[in-house]
Formats: structure tokens, C-alpha cells, sequence
């Protein structure tokens, strides 16, 4: 019982520990000091998290701690969830951290105010699913953004582009908060209390009007946070130029904060609500698994390529917890358990082969200075270990057995497919076409993941920093085994985690569908059996493999491997220059999506000055531009300016002027009071 | 039982591994007869495969594991799978592994490996095959996970034996719309997966439209041997699937060696009839352009669409 405080009250230590000793320490002893307290953090989360998943609760109040309202906080298995995967996440970044910024120098993240900053970071990352009230909810959240956005900065020195997502994702993320604190502030307001219990014992008196509104300002808010398209515009910008290991808590950890908050909201605080909040969240969710996914499959920045796979993955999260909602407002509440699990368990596996792909990504990033696909290849060779590790989580994103991905994407579809017993046109509907969508975006999924292992990694180096490429120092390799052991654990035993997601589900007011069980995955419903044994599944495919390869040798006479050319159509060795590179290995797709992506292209011909005829350069261009950033954002933004363009003739530089407008103000609010009350 | 349920799985994987050269020469030589050549006979795949594997084994320059691991995983696969999927028995061991959803994913990892040692051996046909093999297999997919969908309505269930017990026992869902637009839909789409006619042209060697072809180019000796086995083996396996989901009649229910038997001598039967059939259509048919393959697969995706929405308001009404 007292594990849970006792853990959570050395996480704040040594966090605490952790920031003081990166604004004191020098750069040698700094990297190592606060990497070993970060991952402390880490730990205690993690331990904090199990307790609850396995059946502890805590919960507290501290008055003092926060002005006003005092802080509250609490701890469920649904909670504990989540910390438990941020607390494990930041464990594995943490040691990976060390040997990253060791090699970077004193800038970047190895910086004073970035080594300060990351254990508040990987702090907040925990506490946050702790908070039982809206002011002890928002203060972490907003810490946890504003350390985020300092670890984004961190490389500021080196490229400009950092300075640029850093504002998109400060403005992005204040948004969020603003629709954040609306949401609660009207939620709190019709409940008469800001405690969760407060806001769950009272959300029955609500209307259903303000019910709707509340819903719909905090899963904007959360979508965002998310990553959900098309509040998505910060995420590949800020993952890609954060430093390896902030891109990877980021994507392993933050953006599941924004799930956690929706289901949080959704089921336990909201108590469920009406088909269309949840059919709006399916809507969300196809969107997101789609478009993410297509632009992953255009990007040729590896990091970028990954952070629209987040996007992707957070929208197959969001269709469950929509599906979830849906048959829970229908009435059908084991399925509706059985989809909630799907969706949890997905943001366990996302977290999993998420983190271990971009510290990857971060030790070829570290190895080659490379994020463009184009110029990496042949990298498996000089760095085996962490090629191998990188096919593991790959194994993971595209969803096929034996990885893990594979195990919540088929509960996922298995709670879509058997969903048709719900009642209702609007389920018939939407559920096969979130199957559609889902294994669309499964399908690009895997031309993903071939064009990120296949084209990075395999084939011969395309540039001198490829071929120059060293393998990433121990620590950093240790902990990409961790992460990689997380997923293979995962994948093989998903019936380790059945308890404690039963419990999960538990606690938003769904009972345990006992869906995940006894070290193989089954699906046990009324009247409906699906069983998969991912274990089996892998246990037969290495028989199968080991036959195949054993067997045609018995045949054929033994002989020595020989080496011989490429095929070379008799015009000598093909150059690394002609393989395939990202963006010819997406152009089939960019073709077939054409409509969607709509593609710039642009042909500058400049002849010699003599004559029209003779071509002096050809300057070729290509882009696929993020379209809803195009039709959606930049208006936006323009109109804002428009508007800040205008406002500036109100602005004479006279002070008479501007104290007119002071007392203009105040009597037309007097008379707003004097009339309206 | 359990003897005859062992046998059953045994016999499948013999069955597809071993049947499927005989099935690929039995559609060529149909097609060499239609077209008024002579052909090779239906054994000529086997002694091809005897060829290569006596040959001495080939690593091209600058290849990796991912490129010699590939064969043996795209076989590996395919042996899995064909112990999963009813054949010749719905009774088995290993039937209540047997789930739609990872048959397709096995499959899908198959193409996957081969597709990564396309692009492993760093040549421009290599990416140029694998880059279009991702491309079909992604289209293809929600097809087939529809038509999945669509299937495992009037059962309950994805098991795939449930589905064929639920079939025989009522042919009544065969015939319904649901059923024959969803057995359009899947044909097409293993169809794509099979990288036939008009998807792929599994003949050809004029480069610029090979799909299949195009990745594999750099295999040679026992390596070339399995992937073409493999291959193979896929046709068999998915013909053999169509025809357990969609003529379901003759496979065992029960563990008995005379329904076993029998089993066996349908399934060789339909294989070779729905050989006959493909390698018949293909001599009148054309591969369409690889950018006119999207409206194909659109097409069948709008057939399983409809499939699941007529089986839901059939058997809603029902």
C-alpha cells in the first residue's frame, strides 16, 4: 500500500536531485550524474505504476502545495498504466541519454539549462496521470509542456529550423492548454467542485448541451497533444529537430498523456457520453492513421518519417477509444472493455518499438550526422547492432506477426469486426470503415517501414558520411536492447500486461473483458471466440524457417557460398547512385495518392545566353507539402496577420488616443453590467 | 482423432509444398495448349527446382543477411500458414490458431521479406520491384481485411474453420450476396498478392514491367529455388483458400481417415480445376498499366465494402 507514495516521493527527489545537479555540475560529470537520477525517476514511476496496475490505490491531498485549491492527487490502475509506460520509457532513454550527449559536447543536450531540464521533464511525464483535480492537472501539464518545449530548443545553436518548431509548438501547445482550461473551467463551474471526485460525483447534473461542449474543447485540447491530424502540425516538426532522446519521451510518452486525458475525461470523469462524441473520435482517429501514415510513407527525413508514424499510431489508439466509447453508449459494455484494452494495449506497444526506433534513428543521426533517407544506406554493416534493433521496432510498426504492433492492432480489429452486434445504421457504417481505414493504413505502414529499414539501412552507403558511419558507443546499445526486450516481451507474452489492463479498463467504469489471458491473447465474449497465441505464432514460424533452410541443403551437394557481381545489364557495376532511393521508393504511392498529397513540382530550365535551344541547368524541385498545414493553418495565420496589419491604424502613437480607448472600454463594460444584471 | 487431426496438418503442408510446382506446371502447360504450343509438361517446374538447388549457392556483391534470409522466411510463411488454413480438415490441432487476420498478416510478412531483399541487393531493379510490391500489397490489403470482415459476419467468428463448418453446414450464406461479392472481392485481391495477370505478368522479363520479377533478379542456384517455390506455393495456398472459403464441400469435419482421404482428392480436384480457370483467363487477358492497378483494387475494395454492408442488412433483417 505504501509503495506508491513511498516510489512517487523518490521520483520527486531525485528529480529534484537531477535538476540541481544539471544547473551545478560540469559537463563531465553532468551527463553521467543526471542521467543516472533521470533514470532513477524513471524507475519509481515505473514501480509506482506497476503497484497500481496490480491492484493498489493512493490518494492524497496536499493543501499547502498549490495556492487556492491545494493539490490532489490520486493513483488507479488506469493511472498507473500510463506511468508505469512513461517510467519505463524514460528508465531506457535516460541510460541512452548518457551516451548520447556524451559525444555532442557542452551544447545541445548536454547544456546546463537542457540537463536541468530533462529530469523535471521525465518527472512530469509520471506525475501527470497522478493529478486528481484541474489545477493540480494543469500545473503539471503546463510544466510538462514548457520542459518540452526547452528540451525541443535545445539544438538551437546548430540549425534554424529548431528555433522554428519550437514556435509552433509553444503556440500549439498554449492553444491546447487554453481550449484545456475553457473545457474544465465550464466543467468545474456546472459541478460546483475541481476535484475529480467532484467533477465524477456531479457530472450527471450537467446538461447535455455543456456535457458536449466540455467534451469537445478537452478532445481538441488532448487530440492535439496527441498528435491527432489535424491538430498535428507541431508534431513532426518539434520530434524531428528535438535531440534523439527528447523525440524519443516525446513520442513514447508525451503524446500518450493526450489518450490518457481523453479517456480520463471521457469515460470517468464524463461518465460516456452520446454516439456522436465518440463517432467524432472515430472520425479524428481514421484521419490521423491515414494521413499520417501517407505523409511518413512521402518523408525522407527518417525522424520526420517517424513522427508522422506517431500521428498514425495515435490514430488507431483513438479509434478504439472511440469504438470503446460507441458500444458503451449503444449498451454492449464488454465490447465496449474489449475495445478500450485494444486501444490501451496499442499505446503500450506504440511506446515500446516507438522509443526503441528513434533512439535509432538518434544513434545513426549520432553516427552519420544523416536524417535524409536519400544519403544514408548500407549502415547495417558498420552498425549491426543497432540496425538489428531497428528492425525489431520496425517489426513492431508495420503490424505483421510476430511483432507487437500485431497483437493490439488484431484486438483492435477483432473488437471492430464482432462490433456489428451493436444495434444502430451509424455502426454499420463507421466500423467497416474503420477496418478499411486500419488496414489501409497497415498496408502503408509496411511500404513505411521496408522504405525506412530497406533504403537507410540495407543496400550500399548513397554519401561519404554513410560509408564513414561508426556503430553507437555500449550504453547507448544497451539501452536499445532494453527497449528492444520490452518489445519482444510484448509481442511473445502480451499475456503478462492481461491483469493489469483488465484493471485498467476497470477503473473508467467498464468491467474487465478478460480479454488479454494466460500467456496467449484471447478474445472471450458471449457468444464470439477468437484466439491468437503470439507465442505459438513465432514458435512455428522459426520451426517452419529452420526447415526451410535445413532442408533444400540435405538436397542439393553442399557447397561454399560464392561471391559474384550485380546484374549489371553488361553496362559495368551499378553505382549506389542508381539504387532506389526514399523518394523514388515512394513515388508509386505519391502517384496513387496524387490527389490527396497534391505534390509540387517545379521545373526551372535556364538556356545559355546565345541560344533558346541549348540548356545550360536544369533545376529540378519536389516537394509534398503537408496539405492540411497548406489549406488549414495558413490561412489562419494570414488572416491574422491581415488582422494584426489593420489593428495597427487604431494605434496612432497618441496617448490621448490610447486613453480614450482605456475609458471607452470601461464604459461600455459598466453599461454591459449595468444592462445585463 | 488426434492422429488423424496430425495427419490432417501434415498433409496440408506436403500437400501445398509439393502440389504447388505441379500446380504451376499444369496452368502453364493448360496455357502453352490454349496458345497451340506443346509445353513443357506439368513437371517441368519440378526439375527446374531440382536444377537450381544442385547449383552452387550465389551472394551478390554487396548483399546482406536480409537478402539470404529472405527465401527460407517467404517459404517459412507460407508452410505456417498452410498448416493454419483448412485444407483438407477443419478438425485439427491447430485450428483454433487458425484466425483469418494472421493468415493474411503471415502472408504480408512474406512479401515484406522479399521486398526488403529487393531492396538489399542496392540495384535499381531491385528498388523498382519492391517499391511496387509495397505499393500493390498496401492497396490490397483493405480489401482483404474486408472481405474478411464480411465473411466472419454470418459466422461470428475469424477462425477460419469455424467459417468453413458454418459454411457446409449452411450453404445458404454462400449464395447470398454477401458471399459471392465478397468471393469477387478476395479473388482479385489473390489475384494482386500472387502478382498474376493483370497485376503482375510472373513471365515476363521485360524490365520495366516486372513487379515480382523485378525484385527477385538477383537470386540465383538453391536461393533462386526456394523463392520461386515459394511463390509457388502461395498461388496454391491462396487458390486453396478461396476454394475452402467459397466451395467448402468435401473437406473433413470429422476425424476420420476416409473423410481425410477424400478430403484430399477434392482439394487436388478444385486446385486443379481453379488452375485451369486462371491459366485460361490469363491467356485472354491483358496486365493493365501498373497506375491503372489502383482503379483494379479500388474496384475490388468497393465489392468487400458491399459485402459488408449487404451481409449486415441481410442478416440484420434475418
Amino acid at each position: 500500500m505504501s509503495l506508491i507514495p513511498a516510489a512517487l516521493a523518490t521520483a520527486t527527489a531525485l528529480a529534484g536531485a537531477g535538476a540541481l545537479a544539471g544547473c551545478a555540475l560540469p559537463y563531465r560529470q553532468r551527463v553521467p550524474v543526471v542521467g543516472v537520477l533521470t533514470a532513477g525517476v524513471g524507475a519509481g514511476g515505473c514501480t509506482a505504476g506497476a503497484a497500481a496496475l496490480s491492484g493498489s490505490r493512493w490518494s492524497a491531498a496536499f493543501p499547502g502545495l498549490l495556492p487556492l485549491a491545494g493539490a490532489h492527487v490520486a493513483v488507479d490502475a488506469l493511472a498507473g498504466l500510463f506511468m508505469a509506460v512513461a517510467g519505463a520509457v524514460v528508465v531506457a532513454v535516460a541510460v541512452y541519454g548518457i551516451g548520447y550527449a556524451a559525444g555532442h559536447g557542452a551544447h545541445g543536450l548536454g547544456s546546463h539549462s537542457a540537463q536541468a531540464v530533462l529530469p523535471l521533464f521525465a518527472l512530469t511525464l509520471v506525475l501527470v496521470p497522478v493529478a486528481a483535480s484541474v489545477s493540480t492537472f494543469l500545473a503539471l501539464w503546463e510544466v510538462m509542456a514548457l520542459a518540452s518545449l526547452l528540451l525541443v530548443l535545445a539544438e538551437h545553436r546548430e540549425r534554424v529550423s529548431v528555433r522554428q518548431a519550437g514556435i509552433w509548438y509553444a503556440v500549439m501547445t498554449h492553444l491546447g492548454l487554453v481550449l484545456l482550461l475553457a473545457g474544465f473551467a465550464l466543467f468545474a463551474a456546472q459541478t460546483g467542485g475541481e476535484t475529480f471526485a467532484a467533477l465524477r460525483a456531479g457530472a450527471h447534473t450537467v446538461s447535455p448541451a455543456v456535457r458536449g461542449l466540455v467534451f469537445v474543447l478537452v478532445m481538441l485540447a488532448f487530440a492535439s497533444k496527441a498528435g491527432a491530424v489535424p491538430l498535428h502540425a507541431w508534431l513532426p516538426r518539434a520530434h524531428p529537430e528535438a535531440p534523439s532522446p527528447v523525440s524519443a519521451l516525446m513520442s513514447a510518452a508525451m503524446v500518450n498523456l493526450g489518450i490518457y486525458g481523453l479517456v480520463r475525461t471521457g469515460f470517468d470523469l464524463l461518465g460516456g457520453g452520446p454516439a456522436w462524441w465518440w463517432l467524432g473520435l472515430i472520425a479524428v482517429g481514421g484521419a490521423s492513421a491515414v494521413y499520417g501514415i501517407l505523409q511518413a510513407a512521402m518523408a525522407s527525413d527518417l525522424k520526420r518519417l517517424l513522427a508522422y508514424s506517431t500521428s498514425e499510431n495515435i490514430g488507431l489508439v483513438l479509434i478504439g477509444v472511440g469504438a470503446s466509447g460507441l458500444f458503451a453508449a449503444y449498451g454492449n459494455r464488454p465490447l465496449a472493455a474489449l475495445a478500450l484494452a485494444a486501444a490501451l494495449l496499442h499505446v503500450v506497444n506504440h511506446a515500446a518499438f516507438k522509443a526503441l526506433l528513434f533512439c535509432a534513428a538518434g544513434a545513426v543521426l549520432r553516427a552519420t550526422g544523416l536524417r535524409d533517407l536519400d544519403r544514408m544506406g548500407g549502415l547495417r554493416a558498420p552498425m549491426p547492432v543497432t540496425a538489428g534493433l531497428f528492425a525489431l521496432g520496425a517489426l513492431g510498426a508495420v503490424a505483421l506477426p510476430p511483432g507487437n504492433g500485431f497483437v493490439s492492432e488484431w484486438l483492435l480489429l477483432q473488437s471492430l469486426i464482432h462490433g456489428l452486434a451493436v444495434p444502430g445504421v451509424a455502426v454499420a457504417v463507421v466500423l467497416p470503415l474503420s477496418v478499411a481505414l486500419i488496414a489501409l493504413s497497415a498496408g502503408i505502414a509496411a511500404a513505411v517501414f521496408v522504405k525506412a529499414l530497406g533504403v537507410g539501412f540495407f543496400a550500399r552507403p548513397r554519401s561519404t558520411q554513410a560509408a564513414a558511419a561508426k556503430e553507437a558507443p555500449r550504453l547507448m546499445l544497451a539501452a536499445m536492447a532494453l527497449l528492444g526486450a520490452g518489445c519482444a516481451a510484448l509481442a511473445l507474452v502480451p499475456g503478462l500486461l492481461g491483469d493489469g489492463l483488465d484493471r485498467a479498463v476497470d477503473a473508467v467504469g467498464l468491467p474487465g473483458s478478460g480479454a488479454v489471458s494466460d500467456g496467449g491473447l484471447k478474445v472471450r465474449l458471449t457468444d464470439v471466440s477468437a484466439t491468437l497465441s503470439p507465442l505459438w505464432v513465432a514458435a512455428a514460424l522459426t520451426t517452419a524457417l529452420a526447415l526451410a533452410v535445413g532442408l533444400p541443403r540435405l538436397y542439393g551437394r553442399r557447397r561454399r557460398r560464392v561471391n559474384a557481381r550485380l546484374w549489371d545489364c553488361g553496362g559495368g557495376a551499378p553505382t549506389p547512385r542508381m539504387a532506389y532511393t526514399a523518394t523514388s521508393f515512394a513515388e508509386p504511392l505519391q502517384r496513387v495518392f496524387d490527389d490527396v498529397l497534391a505534390p509540387e513540382q517545379d521545373v526551372d530550365v535556364t538556356p545559355v545566353r546565345e541560344s533558346a535551344y541549348l540548356v545550360e541547368r536544369v533545376r529540378f524541385q519536389h516537394r509534398v507539402p503537408d496539405r492540411i498545414e497548406h489549406r488549414l493553418y495558413e490561412p489562419v495565420l494570414r488572416s491574422l496577420a491581415g488582422a494584426g496589419q489593420a489593428a495597427r491604424r487604431l494605434a496612432g502613437g497618441s496617448v490621448h488616443l490610447y486613453l480614450g480607448y482605456g475609458f471607452a472600454g470601461l464604459v461600455v463594460l459598466l453599461l454591459i453590467l449595468a444592462v445585463g444584471w | 482423432m488426434n492422429a488423424v487431426g496430425y495427419t490432417a496438418v501434415a498433409g496440408q503442408i506436403v500437400a501445398v509444398t509439393a502440389g504447388a510446382p505441379l500446380l504451376t506446371g499444369w496452368m502453364r502447360q493448360v496455357r502453352a495448349r490454349l496458345e497451340g504450343r506443346a509445353g513443357a509438361g506439368v513437371l517441368q517446374p519440378w526439375r527446374d527446382a531440382r536444377k537450381l538447388l544442385r547449383k552452387e549457392p550465389i551472394t551478390p556483391a554487396g548483399t546482406g543477411p536480409a537478402f539470404r534470409a529472405a527465401p527460407a522466411l517467404l517459404v517459412a510463411t507460407t508452410v505456417v500458414t498452410a498448416a493454419l488454413v483448412p485444407l483438407l480438415s477443419t478438425d485439427t490441432p491447430v485450428s483454433g490458431h487458425a484466425d483469418l487476420i494472421v493468415v493474411v498478416s503471415l502472408i504480408a510478412l512474406g512479401t515484406l521479406a522479399l521486398a526488403l531483399a529487393g531492396l538489399d541487393t542496392g540495384t535499381a531493379f531491385g528498388g523498382m520491384g519492391a517499391s511496387r510490391e509495397m505499393t500493390v500489397a498496401a492497396l490490397v490489403e483493405p480489401t482483404i481485411l474486408l472481405s474478411v470482415f464480411a465473411l466472419s459476419i454470418p459466422a461470428g467468428t475469424t477462425n477460419i474453420p469455424a467459417i468453413v463448418t458454418g459454411a457446409v453446414d449452411e450453404p445458404a450464406r454462400l449464395a447470398s450476396p454477401a458471399g459471392l461479392l465478397a468471393v469477387a472481392a478476395l479473388a482479385v485481391a489473390v489475384l494482386a498478392e500472387t502478382g498474376r495477370i493483370p497485376v503482375d505478368n510472373p513471365s515476363t522479363h521485360l524490365e520495366l514491367t516486372m513487379i515480382h520479377e523485378a525484385m527477385v533478379l538477383e537470386y540465383a542456384g538453391p536461393d533462386l529455388a526456394l523463392v520461386e517455390l515459394g511463390a509457388q506455393m502461395r498461388l496454391t495456398l491462396l487458390l486453396g483458400l478461396l476454394s475452402s472459403l467459397f466451395v467448402p464441400w468435401g473437406i473433413a469435419t470429422t476425424g476420420s481417415w476416409a473423410a481425410l482421404a477424400v478430403a484430399l482428392v477434392l482439394l487436388a480436384a478444385k486446385l486443379v480445376l481453379l488452375g485451369a480457370v486462371l491459366a485460361a483467363a490469363e491467356v485472354f487477358w491483358a496486365k493493365v498499366r501498373l497506375f491503372r492497378v489502383p482503379e483494379l483494387l479500388a474496384g475490388s475494395f468497393l465489392l468487400a465494402l458491399l459485402a459488408v454492408t449487404a451481409s449486415y442488412f441481410l442478416t440484420g433483417a434475418s
